[in-house]
């Protein structure tokens, strides 16, 4: 997203003078200059995005759209390279998904959007990760058949906002928010400026990912901000927080050597994929379900207080090295260290004890359910 | 007693024979908040430069180095429970450990405050 800076090739997002003048500490990130933190530092702006509201600028994720001649030919071809059901995805709705590589690894993990209204149907809009975008664009453009074309989005802003108060927040400049389930996304009104709105994001917590036009993202920012129960969160607290809630960090958690099934993501295979196939790497895939893949990817919490980090060894107790961390540090919320990574199956049930090897130091770890903190995704409720 | 501060934020304290070493408080304000502290065993041999402790924030891991050459002769083991301490007071009371002085030479190596204050300003 959006201009290039003066020093160096990293790009600046939209929002970009709007962190300096918070006093973010930014970072290179996927070829963006971000905010890791802003000066509360990562454990306060961690607690008071589960506690409260947090709003972070998530500008350098790529957004495109597929656009078809109708939304079955377009869920057709999106459903040849993802083992996710888009055909039977409803009007608004959201779906996580992942690209497949021929052998059934990840090329990316990404969000996908169906039009809420029908005039518009056709298009899926899709956000994917900063550093796949170039990788994701060229493998749709190879891919996908001559009735359907992607088309990237430049000039908008992608602001997430999340936190048990974040939709209470959003509401009081873009009242129709308050409408929307957990999933769903639908055109709104922020302050009479046309935005897109998805209540979905990567926190574990209630909240939305609002697409909007780059030169209003600001102003849409700041009016955000005025409001006292929101603060600015950073890629660090973004990365807690979404490891508490035990979801991928791809080129970490999940990548092209990885499953969906090893991932432990098989949630975005709905039953007709499964059961049908159709996807790169079916075959693959197709067996781990059946036998159960070689590895997985489990949570792990540590019972002292030293973090064990991405590429800590994992042993079994006293014994030899049978896996990797891909992802761990402390965990604010549940106020001691947690990790994931891959263990062989047999090692993968929860209450299983492992050992996590710091600087040649064996920390004691079991296998432990995720998310580490529960959901606390909206649920409409029952009429 | 004299203070000195090396390149790679720290302070050391000498009193007789004796060099308290810690962090600085531009160290700390690097690191964000501190997790986790491992500090060196009381007793073991550190020559300068070798790996003495290691701070952990929310983020990333950083080694601390020994300053000087010398026996580890106290580690500050109130860190293990409140590594907190290292933002809190990270110039007092979250000081890391107490070394031997075994080559005063090498405190020549080192800065004070002022050109400590300075070296701060250029980064």
């Amino acid at each position: 997203m959006a201009a290039t800076g003066e020093n160096g090739d990293l790009k600046l997002t939209p929002l970009h003078d709007l962190h300096e003048e918070l006093g973010a500490r930014m970072v290179p990130f996927a070829g963006y200059t971000m905010p890791v933190q802003f000066n509360d530092g990562i454990m306060a702006e961690h607690l008071h995005t589960r506690s409260s509201a947090g709003l972070f600028d998530v500008s350098h994720m790529g957004q495109a759209f597929l656009i078809g001649p109708d939304h079955e030919t377009t869920a057709r071809a999106l459903e040849a390279l993802t083992p996710s059901n888009f055909i039977e995805l409803g009007l608004g709705r959201q779906r996580y998904t992942v690209l497949l590589n021929d052998e059934g690894g990840i090329i990316d993990d990404i969000m996908v959007t169906r039009s809420v209204s029908e005039d518009d149907d056709g298009r899926l809009m899709l956000v994917v990760n900063a550093a796949r975008k170039e990788i994701d664009y060229a493998h749709f453009r190879d891919r996908l058949p001559d009735n359907v074309r992607l088309e990237v989005v430049e000039e908008r802003a992608l602001i997430a906002v999340q936190g048990p108060q974040a939709v209470e927040v959003v509401a009081a400049h873009a009242p129709k928010v308050t409408d929307l389930a957990f999933m769903s996304a639908s055109s709104m009104e922020f302050d009479g400026i046309d935005c897109h709105v998805g209540r979905a994001g990567y926190t574990g917590e209630d909240g939305v990912e609002m697409s909007v036009p780059a030169g209003v993202a600001e102003p849409i920012a700041r009016a955000l901000l005025a409001d006292d129960r929101v603060a600015p969160i950073g890629l660090g607290a973004r990365d807690s927080l979404r490891l508490e809630a035990g979801l991928c960090l791809y080129g970490h958690d999940i990548d092209e050597t990885t499953s969906p099934v090893e991932g432990a993501i098989t949630f975005c295979m709905q039953k007709r994929r499964r059961m049908e196939g159709g996807f790169p790497g079916a075959d693959r895939i197709r067996s781990e379900l059946d036998e159960k893949p070689g590895r997985l990817r489990v949570g792990l919490l540590l019972e002292g207080r030293a973090p064990a980090r991405e590429g800590a060894e994992i042993a079994l107790p006293g014994g030899p090295v049978v896996g990797m961390v891909t992802s761990g540090g402390f965990a604010p919320t549940v106020g001691a260290p947690i990790a994931m990574g891959y263990v062989p199956t047999e090692h993968a049930d929860s209450g299983t004890q492992l050992e996590l090897i710091v600087r040649n130091r064996r920390l004691p770890a079991r296998v432990v359910e995720m998310p580490f903190v529960p959901n606390r995704y909206y649920r409409k409720p029952k009429t | 007693m004299t203070t000195y501060y090396s390149k790679d934020h720290e302070w050391i304290s000498v009193e007789g024979d004796v060099a308290t070493v810690g962090i600085t408080n531009y160290a700390q304000e690097q690191l964000g908040d501190v997790v986790y502290v491992e500090l060196p065993e009381t007793g073991k041999e550190l020559a300068q430069g070798d790996e003495a402790a290691v701070v952990e924030s929310v983020k990333a891991a950083s080694e601390v180095y020994a300053p000087l050459d010398g026996e580890v002769v106290e580690a500050n083991e109130a860190l293990a429970d409140e590594p907190a301490k290292v933002n809190e007071d990270p110039e007092g009371a979250a000081w890391f450990m107490k070394q031997k002085v075994a080559n005063p030479g090498q405190l020549s190596d080192l800065m004070d405050e002022a050109a400590y204050k300075a070296y701060v300003e250029t980064l």
